[in-house]
């Protein structure tokens, strides 16, 4: 059951939640992989730390990876969800989060989140909360504990940072005029690329739109498989004397690039000396940014999905 | 220069004289003085500015900076069958605390607080570890671990003190005191319920006798600042950042008392603290669900991103002001505010100021909460129109998170993160990073009750137009200087300026950089790694330092 979970495969879904709020990750159901390029600031600040420790079941949320309970019994999970749908699921929700009916959302309640064995659950199921309009629903002790343990057993579902359990439905997100598109192409992008040369096919390498749509507005990848990045680098030594490569790094201080024997070459670098022209073919992907309208995009990638 | 790893027997044998020599606490009254040769508090002082006025360092002199010591801290439970024992110093103490079970022993970590320094020794955390580490010579003292019950590991901002007394949160939401001088645990007492999905980052801050301790949390619950007695660790106040009861204040802004009770506004970033008028100012966080409007409706969602001035004697708010009315992209208003004097339009005001993550800056008056100045400095900062009555961005509904996706600056990461701004009272400048980043926001839960916690999105990020150190006059919010950061990289953990002019930081190229407060023009650099926290400075037997963290260790530099 679900709440088997091993200490390393939570691990692996913090490591995802804790990046869900900045970086790109998969959404259930689909997908997405989309290369990130460069080096991102916030991965430094968000970095989940790395946990060592024993390999044992872990049974709580991973949403914010609490400490281990006792494994609910299957039993009475099962039961209970029988039970939910009977008396509950009207207010409550099929899915526990709030109902036509008015019932609250049981997976951020407080309440339901702090039960440990039905102690905070069975009294209000019986009739605690009448005065705030939940009303008894006349269950014994042994059922409202399964209804409990069915709850506790879907708050163990809950993603990382709070994100509901359960499958998304894939959603199209190809809503663009092509027409449009094919014209936003032609004006804007049409001077570097073209459709039937490096373009060629480019829906079939990136069959997820949300992946290609990505990958469209980045450009290329920044960095290159051997760690240089996607960039060229003219070094002015002397007078007349350019040394000129693939660039490796370049800071404030200093700048080094790979020649074209393969050896990598530093240049101190002291405000405009020596003379550093960098040449990066994604620098006017970068300084479009700002300048689409979300039209734009959808237009475009509306396009491109037809260069399969 | 050499890194000093081992010690002369002779310092080994005076440990416990040297221990009674160092570890002297700090007067609450000694945390009302400006930064100058200690830091005993997280931003140095009340201020929230990291303006030192030391300056032994300078523009002239910094050229002659260089390394004092290095140390690397060893996290995790160094008792513990199967661990080596991997301190610094083998006579050091090591001490465990906490209610967990012993199954979590976290063996890495990374520095991204304050580390205090108090009578000749620095007090450095990471989340479940702390330690006390010889301000001359970065040799351990002592080495605290908390044996944790869980919760986000995602950083510790530091200690607060009070007199020989030290303050950390856990990330399973405790407070610890610890004693300096031993570091021999006091008391700890539970400030939230990590069931709940708290979890605890900030360093507590002292003012008077009362310990103020914020929280985070992701899952659709009320964020919340307590106050604790020093000495008993008894819980004085606790104030809600929602409403929580029917007549809250606040509580028309939700579309319901349920919504407002699960709306967020956490407290994770330790604020300033004005004694003139007995108000700490700090900002609280998005409001939940974050990225769907569904079940709290389309009004502003009160106190969610805003600035508030809370009452130290009573736990009462005073004033606030909203950075983000009705917040649709996890921007958080957790930032340090920076508290300062001076004048604006033509005469002298008591002002606070906030370069917010969402792209935006703000000065207002410190006293009334009124409005003075809105600007917006992520340059291509698009997600608002214009400004609301009150001074705060309008949100462009059309930015929100959308099934086709959104074009949306800054990312949810923000202009600015947690990182501490500077403010130079010299040039009247904010120091902050810029970081001018786009993602696509997809909308992937369109349920009318809206998604839960940070669920219901995805975001691809799409790259970086540009980052920048950036000044900004408070009197205007205009940019006064930018320096870019190389490929679009993002300095590293915050900024301190001095009273030499300087302005210290990491570059996120792998330098610690001292750059001219004047004009950004980089004066010195030492290539140590990325910078994770803020740089910090203080003076020890008539020598400046300037310390500062890669990861787990921690850089000193002087003067040769």
């Amino acid at each position: 059951m679900h709440l088997t979970n091993t200490f390393a495969s939570r691990l692996r879904r913090a490591v995802r939640g804790v990046s869900s709020c900045h970086l790109p990750v998969a959404v259930s159901g689909t997908s997405v992989a989309v290369a990130l390029t460069g080096v991102f600031w916030w991965s430094q600040q968000v970095a989940p730390v790395a946990l060592a420790g024993q390999q044992r079941p872990r049974t709580t949320s991973s949403f914010n990876s609490g400490e281990a309970r006792p494994a609910e019994d299957p039993a009475a999970v099962a039961r209970g969800k029988t039970l939910y749908g009977v008396h509950c699921q009207a207010c409550h929700g099929t899915d526990l989060r709030g109902g036509d009916m008015g019932g609250p959302n049981l997976l951020r309640s407080q309440v339901a989140l702090t039960d440990q064995h039905g102690e905070k659950i069975i009294p209000i199921i019986q009739g605690a909360r009448q005065a705030q309009g939940m009303p008894n629903i006349g269950l014994n002790d042994e059922d409202a504990g399964a209804v409990a343990a069915y709850i506790r057993s879907v708050i163990g579902l809950i993603g990382s940072q709070g994100t509901p359990p359960g499958e998304l439905k894939p959603l199209d997100v190809v809503v663009g005029d092509p027409e449009r598109g094919r014209a936003y192409f032609a004006s804007h992008c049409a001077s570097c690329h073209s459709v039937s040369g490096d373009l060629k096919g480019f829906a079939s390498k990136y069959p997820e739109p949300r992946a290609m749509q990505a990958r469209w507005i980045l450009g290329a990848r920044s960095v290159n498989a051997d760690g240089t990045r996607n960039a060229t680098v003219d070094i002015t030594t002397g007078p007349g004397q350019v040394v000129s490569g693939t660039l490796v790094n370049v800071d404030d201080f200093l700048v080094t690039l790979r020649m074209s024997d393969g050896t990598e070459r530093s240049y101190s670098r002291d405000g405009a000396s020596p003379k550093v022209v960098v040449h990066d073919p994604l620098e006017k992907h970068r300084e479009m940014l700002p300048t689409y309208t979300d039209d734009d995009i959808h237009n475009v990638t509306a396009y491109l999905v037809t260069l399969k | 220069m050499k890194i000093k790893h081992t010690l002369p027997l002779i310092c080994t044998l005076l440990l416990s004289g040297s221990l009674f020599a160092q570890g002297g606490g700090v007067a609450p009254e000694e945390l009302l003085k400006p930064l100058g040769s200690s830091w005993p508090t997280y931003n140095g002082d009340y201020t929230g500015k990291r303006y030192s006025s030391l300056t032994a360092v300078n523009r002239q002199t910094v050229k002659n900076l260089g390394l004092a010591w290095s140390a690397q801290l060893a996290p995790g439970d160094e008792s513990s069958a199967g661990n080596r024992r991997r301190s610094a110093s083998s006579a050091s103490r090591f001490i465990v605390g906490g209610e967990g079970a012993g199954d979590m022993n976290i063996h890495s970590g990374s520095i991204k607080g304050s580390a205090l320094m108090v009578d000749g020794t620095l007090y450095v955390t990471m989340p479940d570890n702390a330690w006390a580490i010889d301000a001359r010579d970065g040799r351990t003292l002592w080495h605290y671990f908390w044996k944790t019950r869980g919760g986000t590991h995602i950083g510790n901002r530091g200690f607060g003190m009070w007199n020989g007394y030290l303050y950390m949160e856990t990330p399973d939401d405790y407070l610890v005191s610890l004693d300096a001088k031993t570091g021999k645990e006091r008391w700890h007492k539970m400030i939230a319920n990590v069931e709940e999905g708290y979890f605890s980052t900030p360093a507590p801050i002292v003012i008077g006798n009362h310990v103020l301790v914020g929280v985070g949390n992701d899952i659709d619950s009320p964020g919340f600042l307590q106050s604790y007695d020093a000495e008993t660790g008894e819980l004085q106040w606790k104030f809600y950042t929602v409403p929580m009861k029917k007549d809250d204040p606040g509580v028309d802004t939700w579309a319901s008392l349920d919504a407002a009770r699960h709306g967020g506004a956490q407290t994770w970033i330790t604020g300033a603290y004005d004694p003139e008028t007995h108000l700490y100012i700090f900002g609280t966080g998005n409001p939940t669900p974050a990225y769907t409007t569904g079940s709290r409706g389309d009004l502003d969602n009160l106190f969610t991103c805003s600035l508030i001035a809370v009452n130290v004697d009573t736990g009462k708010m005073a004033w606030y002001f909203q950075t983000s009315p009705h917040d649709m992209h996890d921007y958080d208003s957790a930032q340090t505010p920076v508290l300062f004097d001076g004048m604006f339009k033509g005469r002298m005001r008591k002002m606070v100021a906030t370069a917010a993550r969402n792209g935006y800056y703000f000065t207002l008056d410190r006293v009334t909460g009124e409005h003075l100045v809105t600007s917006k400095y992520g340059e291509t900062t698009n997600w608002a129109k214009g400004l609301t009555p009150a001074g705060g961005p309008r949100r462009d509904p059309a930015k929100d998170a959308t099934v086709a996706g959104s074009l949306v600056s800054p990312t949810s990461g923000g202009t600015v993160n947690w990182e501490p701004p500077a403010f130079s009272p010299r040039y009247g400048l904010l120091y902050t990073y810029e970081i001018d980043g786009f993602s696509m926001v997809y909308l992937t839960d369109p349920d009318p009750r809206g998604s839960m916690g940070l669920g219901g999105k995805q975001e691809i990020s799409v790259g970086t137009y540009a980052s920048y150190l950036t000044a900004i006059d408070y009197k205007t919010g205009q940019a006064r200087w930018r320096r870019p950061f190389i490929n679009g990289n993002m300095g590293g953990g915050g900024l301190l300026a001095t009273a030499g002019g300087l302005l210290f930081t990491g570059d996120g190229a792998g330098n610690l950089v001292g750059y001219d407060q004047a004009d950004g023009k980089p004066l010195w650099h030492t290539r140590i790694g990325g910078v994770t926290n803020a740089p910090q400075t203080y003076e020890l037997d008539g020598h400046q330092y300037v310390i500062c963290a890669t990861g787990n260790t921690l850089w000193s530099f002087i003067l040769h």
